[in-house]
């Protein structure tokens, strides 16, 4: 007797266990954890700039953190909150090695989430791809995270530079087909990646279009000189593919020696603050380039419901971050894409359908994309942003014009 | 632990230093398979520091020379192993000796014309190479070598399968065995009459001229051995982090051995170890106490250890051994 009602229970739950298990077992069957996952908890990890030369990017970090903050407080995805863990590697590579192998070994989280910085995550891509760890949605432009043959666990988030390149040749051929094109880029590789895109862009027929081409070093004091020699080719089309004090050179140069090509300015050298304020505002009038995410700054958003929302956001959970930096949309997008992501997952959390899920985005049309823009992947196609619009300046801001262009139509 | 220490209290007899040295070693022997892979790998760059640190301890502690750029030749090493694996193939131990061939033969041509520099001149002399540094490597003669802005990845060598150990846990001991080889070089001659010339040109430049020693020589050997025991490390440390790039070798990184020489002990052997263990772990330390201002911690905790150990954790060391050696005669 004295043991009657610990049977009783036993009995009970061992009944209601057989009933539970007859009921919930395809859904017990799915569920399937990988590391850093509990049914209250998804670990993530990543590695930011917190500090040292990059750190202006550390807004990326911190508002992510925000975000998922605020989707915890609405309940998490399927129950579980999300802990991201981030880490500053001072956007120095064997630091983003160490912090990198202390968020696989020792926290065990279940993926990596935009890990900023083209030479931290060289540093780390063979390393995650052989411990098999989701590198998802990294935040630089670099063409190569898009490779899921050599690198089944590495997918990026950027429209990659080779991307934009594209788009650019397929705006000449259908725009102004008889272009005499001129281009001037950086001599590393994201100059030639950006380069590439564009030749691939042209194709072989296309390839006539471009009348000359000049280099530049990152050393170089200016490159007035390449510019006078482009302007002495004929060309009417100037493709600008420079950093940011290079861009500043390269506009005024062109507008004071008289050219005034149609000059396209890659996006990289596309600031409002840090370029075009030093050119001259009334020498970038007219400049071009390509965006593909929504400037807080342009006043045409003004009023956008989805804009509202990301101030809403801004102004509840991440007050100290500034509304007027365009990179706070973009992490805001790329957490979106994580969040959706893991929805996908369901139950079935193993790092393995992370990646199967990952490269299973269709028609994602994220608010603060441009209108008409998606991002789309699939388990040969690693480059989830394969679009974006030309903008022109109109000296005071960046307006988007014609319709949204795709590197695959 | 050497002749040059004024202060050293001849402390512990021979045989009880050795017991201690061999009882060290078996703790290091043991660690890599009571912790797991990462912390593995933490060690394993911080016996890399250790190794660069009493490098630079030869040339400031012992010989009075600032150097605030050794962070360069700490790259130099580096890239010479990552080139000679990457483009020639060549195996990862090979790589070791010549990078440290490279960095003895720069080192002592830099040590020439820097002679003339005294003190402080110096230290700017060799931050300008510390600086230069990482725009030297995406130099674009040099791209086709370095890899540019992009650097060069190195695959990580495997353990040979008849050890049974990990990737990391071999590692570990690679570094750690060419470690020991370099300390015990590194002891035997700075006690010799080598440490002694040394020591002389720092304390007493004009009286060791007089005594006959070749003040000039001495320097330059001494920043060619510097900069080769500092190459030596930067070539372990490429294979350890398996990348090289020029972000990865800022002036920081020359910075970070200064202190990690001043904290461990200027003039001492076993200093270097100590303070490779700092700058390895405390910033991670500092990371975890505050994300917002992690380099602020740091700075705290350097402070204190300038106040609670003027002459070092080496030099900490010292005075507690000589206290309760003190205390037993009694």
């Amino acid at each position: 007797m004295k043991f009657s009602p610990d049977r009783r229970a036993t009995l009970i739950a061992a009944a209601s266990a057989v009933a539970l298990f007859v009921v919930a077992a395809p859904a017990a069957a799915q569920k399937k954890y990988g590391p850093g996952v509990t049914d209250t908890e998804i670990k993530l990890g990543q590695t930011m700039p917190y500090s040292g030369p990059a750190s202006a990017y550390g807004t990326i970090g911190k508002l992510q953190q925000a975000y998922f903050k605020m989707i915890n407080d609405n309940g998490g995805i399927n129950g579980r909150k999300i802990n991201l863990i981030s880490l500053d590697d001072g956007y120095s590579p064997p630091k983003a090695v160490e912090q990198v192998r202390r968020l696989v070994e020792q926290e065990e989280v279940l993926a990596l989430f935009q890990t900023l910085g083209t030479p931290s995550n060289t540093a780390i891509h063979k390393y995650v791809n052989a411990k098999k760890v989701p590198h998802l949605l990294l935040a630089t432009g670099a063409t190569k995270w898009a490779d899921p043959k050599n690198f089944p666990w590495t997918i990026g988030f950027n429209l990659s530079y080779q991307a934009e390149g594209v788009i650019y040749a397929k705006y000449l051929l259908k725009e102004k087909p008889n272009a005499k094109v001129a281009i001037l880029y950086q001599n590393d590789d994201y100059g030639k990646d950006l380069l590439k895109g564009v030749k691939d862009g042209l194709g072989a027929n296309g390839a006539k279009m471009i009348v000359a081409e000049a280099t530049y070093e990152v050393t170089d004091p200016t490159v007035d000189s390449q510019i006078v020699t482009l302007q002495g080719s004929g060309a009417d089309t100037f493709i600008d593919i420079t950093t940011p004090k290079f861009a500043a050179q390269a506009i005024r140069k062109a507008y004071d020696s008289g050219w005034k090509p149609l000059h396209i300015i890659n996006n990289v050298g596309a600031s409002v603050g840090s370029v075009l304020v030093p050119a001259g505002l009334d020498k970038s009038t007219g400049l071009q380039t390509l965006q593909y995410y929504k400037d807080p700054n342009d006043p045409q958003w003004k009023d956008d419901p989805a804009m509202l929302e990301w101030r809403a956001f801004m102004g509840r959970y991440y007050r100290e971050g500034d509304p007027k930096d365009a990179a706070n949309v973009y992490a805001y997008l790329a957490a979106q894409t994580m969040v959706q992501v893991l929805k996908q997952c369901g139950n079935d959390l193993t790092r393995e359908n992370v990646m199967k899920q990952v490269a299973n985005i269709k028609s994602l049309r994220l608010p603060l994309l441009l209108p008409g823009m998606a991002l789309n992947s699939s388990l040969t196609d690693f480059a989830l942003v394969k679009q974006g619009q030309l903008a022109r300046f109109t000296g005071t801001l960046w307006q988007g014009f014609g319709e949204v262009l795709s590197t695959t139509d | 632990m050497a002749a040059n220490i004024e202060t050293t209290p001849r402390a512990l007899s021979a045989k009880v230093r050795f017991a201690i040295l061999l009882l060290v070693l078996v703790l290091a022997c043991v660690l890599p398979f009571v912790v797991s892979n990462y912390r593995v790998f933490q060690f394993t760059l911080a016996l890399v520091y250790a190794i660069a640190l009493l490098g630079l301890n030869m040339l400031t502690g012992y010989n009075g020379q600032i150097s605030l750029g050794h962070g360069a030749f700490y790259a130099i090493g580096a890239y010479v192993a990552a080139i000679l694996m990457d483009k020639f193939g060549v195996p990862y131990w090979a790589t070791v000796p010549a990078a440290g061939a490279v960095c003895l033969l720069v080192g002592f041509l830099f040590g020439l014309p820097a002679l003339r520099l005294e003190g402080l001149y110096l230290g700017l002399a060799t931050f300008a190479l510390g600086v230069a540094m990482p725009q030297i490597l995406k130099y674009k003669y040099l791209e086709d070598w370095t890899g540019g802005a992009q650097g060069i990845v190195i695959v990580k060598p495997d353990a040979p399968e008849w050890s049974g150990l990990t990737q990391d846990q071999w590692l570990y001991f690679v570094v750690l065995l060419i470690l020991l080889v370099l300390f015990v070089i590194g002891w035997n001659l700075l006690r010799g009459r080598i440490g002694r010339a040394m020591v002389a040109i720092r304390d007493q430049p004009i009286a060791a001229q007089a005594m006959g020693v070749n003040t000039a020589m001495v320097k330059s050997l001494t920043f060619g051995v510097s900069a080769m025991y500092t190459g030596i490390a930067g070539a372990l440390g490429a294979i350890v982090i398996q990348f090289v790039a020029p972000d990865s070798f800022t002036i920081f990184v020359s910075i970070s051995f200064v202190v990690g020489v001043v904290v461990g002990g200027l003039a001492s052997v076993q200093g270097a170890i100590y303070g490779a263990v700092f700058i390895q772990f405390v910033p991670n330390i500092a990371d975890q106490i505050s994300k917002a201002a992690p380099w602020a911690i740091y700075g705290v905790f350097l402070i204190l250890a300038m106040y609670v150990m003027p002459s070092g954790v080496a030099g900490l060391v010292r005075i507690a051994i000589g206290r309760l050696r003190h205390r037993h005669r009694r």
